[in-house]
C-alpha cells in the first residue's frame, strides 16, 4: 500500500534550525579537536543524568561516547568498529554502542566529525537508569590508564516516587565525589553562581522544546516527534544545555515550527514535507541508527507520523514539568537525574505511554525494540499488552538494533510495519 | 558414599529440585502466621528478612527443569534466561509461599523485572534493592542505612511486628556462623578438591537458599565432617581452576558434572555468592542496622555489579587463583548477560598480566548438551596440566 505522503519543495528542505545545529555541533567537534593544544580539559560523560551546566561552568567540555556511537552509526561506521571490539574479547551479546565506543579508541578515536576525539582528563560516570554505563567507563578506566572517574549513583524511581533521601544521596554525592573532582581536574573552584546561570539558561530552552514536542498534538502535526525528534534534542541533550547558543537554537527551532503549525504543514521529511498525515503513532524504545533514513520513510511512505515518543525523554522528562531550577542547583541537579526515562519503573513507562496514546490522539502504538539495550528492553513485551489493555488500541512490535547492522532486517522491519498500519486501517474502517 | 553422606545429598538435591518449595510451605505451616519472602541473586540482607521471623528464600530461575510455556512471551530471545523462567514459577503457582519479593539492583533485566511483578501481581509485596555504588559510610552508607530502614520497616509491617534491635542482633550472629561454615567448606574444597566435588558442594550451598539459616548450618557442618571420610574419594591428576560469572542464572548441574568429568577440580567460583557475600563476620553488637550498611560497603564481595573506585578489577580474581593455586580460570557466564560479559574483558586483561591461562564459554540454565563444554573444558585442562609441569 506504499505510496508517497511527501511532496518535495523544491531541494530536501533545510530550516535554519538545522543549520544552527549543524554550526553547534560542528563547532563543538572543532573545539574538541582544538582542546589539548589550548590546555582545555575534557569530560566524557552520558546523556541521561548529564550535568552539563555543571561541568560548563568549570569551563569543561563535554564528550558523549554515545552520541558519538549513534553518529557512528548514521555514517556507516558502527559496522567495523563493532567488529573490532568483538576481535578484543567483547562479546557478541553486549550493548553495541560500548563496543562502537571502543572499536572508535581502537582505531585512533577518530570522531564522526573525521576529527580526532582527545582522551578525557575525567570520566564522569552518571550511573542513571543503565547498568551498562557503569561497565562502560570501568572499560574506558582500563584504556585510558590515569584518568580519574567520578561515580555519580543516581537511585532508581522502582516505586515511582522521589524520596528524598534518593535527592540527599545524589547531593552528597555532587558535593564530595563530582565537584571535587571537577576542580581538580579544571583547577578551578566551585562557583555557584555561573551554576546558577546555567542553569537559568537550560530552563528557556527547556520550555522552548517542551512547547515543540507539544506541538505534535495538533492534527496534523508540525512535527515528527521521533525521527525528527532526536534531532530536537540533539543539543539540549548533547554538550548545549545551559548555554546561550541552546537557548537560541531552541528559540529558533520553535519559531519554525509555530510558522508550520499556522501554515498547517505537516512534518519535514528527508524527502521533503509530508502532505498528508494518515497515522498518528507514539513510539517507545530508541530507534535504529545504521538504516535511519530507510527506518524513517517506512514510516512517512505510509503517512504515519509519530506524535509522542519515550526515546527523546531520555535525557530528561521535561514535558512533564521537570525544569532545571536556578534557585536549588544541586538538588534541581539531582531531581534531573532521577526523572530521566530510562530510570523510571516499568509501571511508571506505561503510564507516561498510556497518556502520550490519549493526550497525543494517538491511532497506535509501536515499540522498536533493541538487542543492545536492556535498560529498555526488558519488559517491554509486558507493556506492550498492558497499553493495549488500558488504551484499547492494538500495539505494534519490532526489533532491530541501535548501532549494529546485523541486526537490522529491513524487509521483516518493513513487513511489519506496513501490516500494522494496515491493521490500523482496517480498524478504522471498521469503526466508521 | 557412605549412607549418612547419601542421605544427605539425597536430601539437599530433593531441596534442589523441587519447584514448588514445597520446604517452604511446611516451614510456613508449623506455625500460624509465618512470612517467607523470595528474593533475586545476588546478595540481599537476608539479616533482616530473618530478624523479622520470616524466611528468606532463594529465587533462582527453574533451571533445566522446568518447561516454558509462558514467561518467553514476556522476554525477547536476547535476553537471558533466568527472568523468563522466574516468571513462568509464578505464572504456574510456583511461588505461592512468597508473601513477597526483593530484586536486588544487579543489571536492568532484574531492575525490570521488579516493574514486571508490580504490573503482574499487583497484590504482592516487592520491592527494588539499590544497592549502594558510593562507598563512602556518610554518603552511600546513610543512604543504604535509610534504604535498609524503610526494607525494616516494611517487613515488620507485614509480619505485624517492629523488628527489635535484638533480634536484628540475634540474626546477623546466626548469618556469621553461616558465613562462616560456608568459608571453611570453600577452604576444604580447595584443599582437598577430591572431598568435596562442585556438583556436591553447589547443591549444600544451594539448600541454603530454602532452609533457615540455622539448618543449613548444620547441614554444612555435618558435610563437613562427612565428605572428607569418603574413602572412595582420591586425589586425582586433574588441574585446578577458579570459575568465574556465575553468580545470577545458575548452571544446570550437568554443566558443572561436565567440567569435573573434564578433568577440573574446582577450587573457587562465585557460584551463589550472596549467600558469601561478606568477607568476614559482621559486628554484632552495637546499632545492627548500621553494622549491616557498613558491613556491605566494606566487606562486600567483588564482582560484576558492584562498582570498584580505584578501578583495580580482577584483582580480586588473580587473588582468588594464588590463594588457591589454581592454574587457570573458566569464565562461564550465561548467554546475553551484560554484568559478566562486560566484565570479562577486564578480567581476562587481569589475568594476562599475570600470565594466567584461561577459557570461557557460554551457557544458559536449560543448556542440555554438554559435548562441546566438555572437549573444551578437557582441552582447556590438559593444557594448563601440561604448563604447570613444564
Ligand atoms: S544499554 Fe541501553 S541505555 Fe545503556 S548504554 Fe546501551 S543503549 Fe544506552
Ligand atoms: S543472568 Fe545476568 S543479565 Fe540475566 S538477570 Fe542475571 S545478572 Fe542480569
Amino acid at each position: 500500500m506504499s505510496n508517497s505522503q511527501t511532496k518535495r519543495h523544491g531541494d530536501v528542505q533545510k530550516e535554519r534550525s538545522m543549520a544552527l545545529q549543524k554550526e553547534l555541533v560542528g563547532g563543538h567537534f572543532d573545539a574538541l579537536g582544538r582542546a589539548k593544544e589550548e590546555g582545555r580539559k575534557v569530560v566524557y560523560t552520558f546523556v541521561p543524568g548529564n550535568l552539563t551546566e555543571l561541568m560548563r561552568s568549570f569551563d569543561l567540555l563535554p564528550v558523549l561516547p554515545e552520541i558519538n556511537a549513534l553518529q557512528s552509526g548514521m555514517r556507516k561506521l558502527s559496522a567495523g568498529y563493532i567488529s573490532e571490539a568483538e576481535k578484543h574479547g567483547h562479546s557478541e551479546d553486549v550493548c553495541t554502542y560500548v563496543k562502537c565506543d571502543i572499536g572508535m579508541l581502537k582505531k585512533g578515536n577518530i570522531g564522526p566529525t573525521g576529527k580526532p576525539i582527545p582522551a578525557p582528563d575525567l570520566l564522569l560516570l552518571s550511573y542513571t537508569g543503565c547498568f551498562t554505563f557503569m561497565k562502560w567507563f570501568e572499560l574506558l578506566k582500563q584504556e585510558y590508564e590515569g584518568c580519574p572517574v567520578a561515580m555519580l549513583h543516581v537511585p532508581y524511581q522502582a516505586d515511582g516516587q522521589v524520596h528524598s533521601h534518593y535527592r540527599d544521596y545524589i547531593v552528597e554525592q555532587l558535593r564530595s565525589e563530582v565537584i571535587p573532582k571537577l576542580e581538580q581536574v579544571s583547577g578551578q573552584a566551585y562557583d555557584e553562581d555561573k551554576l546558577r546561570s546555567n542553569l537559568t539558561l537550560s530552563a528557556q530552552a527547556e520550555d522552548d522544546l517542551v512547547w515543540v514536542l507539544e506541538s505534535a498534538k495538533n492534527v496534523p502535526s508540525p512535527i515528527d516527534a521521533y525521527f525528527g525528534g532526536v534531532y530536537y534534542i540533539g543539543p539540549i541533550f548533547g554538550a548545549f544545555r545551559g548555554t546561550q547558543e541552546g537557548v537560541d537554537y531552541y528559540r529558533t527551532l520553535r519559531s519554525e515550527i509555530e510558522e508550520r503549525l499556522a501554515n498547517k504543514q505537516g512534518p519535514i521529511t528527508p524527502d521533503g514535507e509530508l502532505d498528508e498525515e494518515r497515522y498518528r503513532l507514539v513510539i517507545e524504545g530508541p530507534p535504529n541508527w545504521t538504516s535511519f533514513r530507510e527506518f524513517w520513510k517506512m514510516f512517512y511512505e505510509e503517512g504515519a507520523v509519530v506524535v509522542a515518543s519515550s526515546y527523546t525523554k531520555v535525557g530528561g522528562l521535561y514535558d512533564r514539568g521537570f525544569r532545571h531550577d536556578a534557585t536549588r542547583p544541586l538538588e534541581t541537579l539531582a531531581d534531573y537525574c532521577l526523572g530521566c526515562y530510562t530510570n523510571l519503573s516499568l509501571p511508571a513507562r506505561v503510564d507516561l505511554l498510556e497518556d502520550y496514546v490519549r493526550d497525543y490522539s494517538a491511532d497506535g502504538f509501536m515499540i522498536n525494540s533493541v538487542k543492545s539495550c536492556n535498560s529498555f528492553s526488558a519488559g517491554q513485551l509486558l507493556m506492550l499488552r498492558q497499553l493495549e489493555e488500558r488504551t484499547g488500541v492494538p500495539g505494534g512490535f519490532i526489533e532491530s538494533d541501535l548501532v549494529d547492522p546485523r541486526y537490522f532486517s529491513a524487509a521483516n522491519i518493513k513487513n511489519r510495519i506496513e501490516s500494522y498500519l494496515q491493521m490500523l486501517e482496517q480498524k478504522r474502517g471498521a469503526a466508521a | 558414599m557412605t549412607p549418612d553422606l547419601a542421605q544427605l545429598v539425597e536430601r539437599v538435591t530433593h531441596l534442589y529440585e523441587d519447584l514448588h518449595f514445597q520446604s517452604v510451605h511446611d516451614w510456613k505451616s508449623e506455625e500460624p502466621g509465618r512470612h517467607a519472602i523470595g528474593y533475586m541473586p545476588i546478595y540481599v540482607p537476608r539479616e533482616l528478612v530473618h530478624a523479622a521471623g520470616m524466611l528468606p528464600v532463594g529465587i533462582l530461575g527453574g533451571g533445566d527443569r522446568l518447561e516454558i510455556i509462558r514467561g518467553d512471551a514476556y522476554f525477547q530471545s536476547y535476553i537471558c534466561h533466568i527472568p523468563r523462567s522466574t516468571i513462568e514459577l509464578a505464572l504456574t503457582q510456583r511461588l505461592e509461599a512468597l508473601d513477597g519479593m526483593l530484586f536486588p539492583s544487579i543489571c536492568d533485566v532484574i531492575r525490570n523485572l521488579s516493574g514486571m511483578w508490580q504490573m503482574l501481581f499487583p497484590e504482592r509485596y516487592v520491592r527494588y534493592i539499590d544497592l549502594p555504588q558510593n562507598f563512602d559510610p556518610a554518603v552511600g552508607g546513610t543512604f543504604w542505612r535509610q534504604e535498609l530502614d524503610t526494607l525494616r520497616e516494611d517487613l515488620g509491617r507485614i509480619g505485624g511486628r517492629e523488628i527489635a534491635d535484638l533480634e536484628l542482633r540475634q540474626s546477623v550472629v546466626k548469618y556469621n556462623e553461616n558465613r562462616r561454615v560456608l568459608r571453611q567448606l570453600y577452604e576444604a574444597r580447595s584443599e582437598r578438591p577430591w572431598f568435596f566435588p562442585t556438583s556436591e558442594v553447589y547443591l549444600v550451598l544451594r539448600a541454603g537458599t530454602v532452609l533457615p539459616v540455622e539448618e543449613h548450618t548444620k547441614i554444612v557442618r555435618r558435610y563437613l565432617e562427612l565428605a572428607p571420610l569418603q574413602d572412595d574419594r582420591r586425589d586425582q591428576d586433574m588441574s585446578r581452576v577458579v570459575l568465574v560469572g556465575m553468580f545470577c542464572e545458575q548452571p544446570p548441574l550437568g554443566l558443572l558434572i561436565t567440567l569435573e568429568r573434564a578433568g577440573c577440580w574446582i577450587v573457587d567460583d562465585d557460584l551463589l555468592l550472596g549467600l558469601r557475600w561478606m568477607s568476614g563476620d559482621i559486628p554484632e553488637d552495637g546499632d545492627p542496622l548500621q553494622n549491616l550498611a557498613i558491613a556491605y560497603l566494606e566487606q562486600s564481595a567483588q564482582t560484576a555489579s558492584v562498582y570498584q573506585p580505584e578501578g583495580r578489577r580482577g584483582a580480586w580474581l588473580v587473588d582468588s587463583v594464588q590463594r588457591n593455586v589454581a592454574e587457570g580460570v573458566i569464565f562461564c557466564a550465561p548467554s546475553f548477560c551484560d554484568p559478566a560479559l562486560l566484565e570479562q574483558p577486564m578480567l581476562v586483561a587481569a589475568l594476562e598480566r599475570e600470565g594466567i591461562p584461561h577459557t570461557q564459554f557460554k551457557y544458559s540454565e536449560n543448556t542440555g548438551q554438554f559435548a562441546v563444554i566438555r572437549e573444551q573444558a578437557g582441552t582447556f585442562s590438559d593444557s594448563i596440566r601440561l604448563w604447570s609441569e613444564a
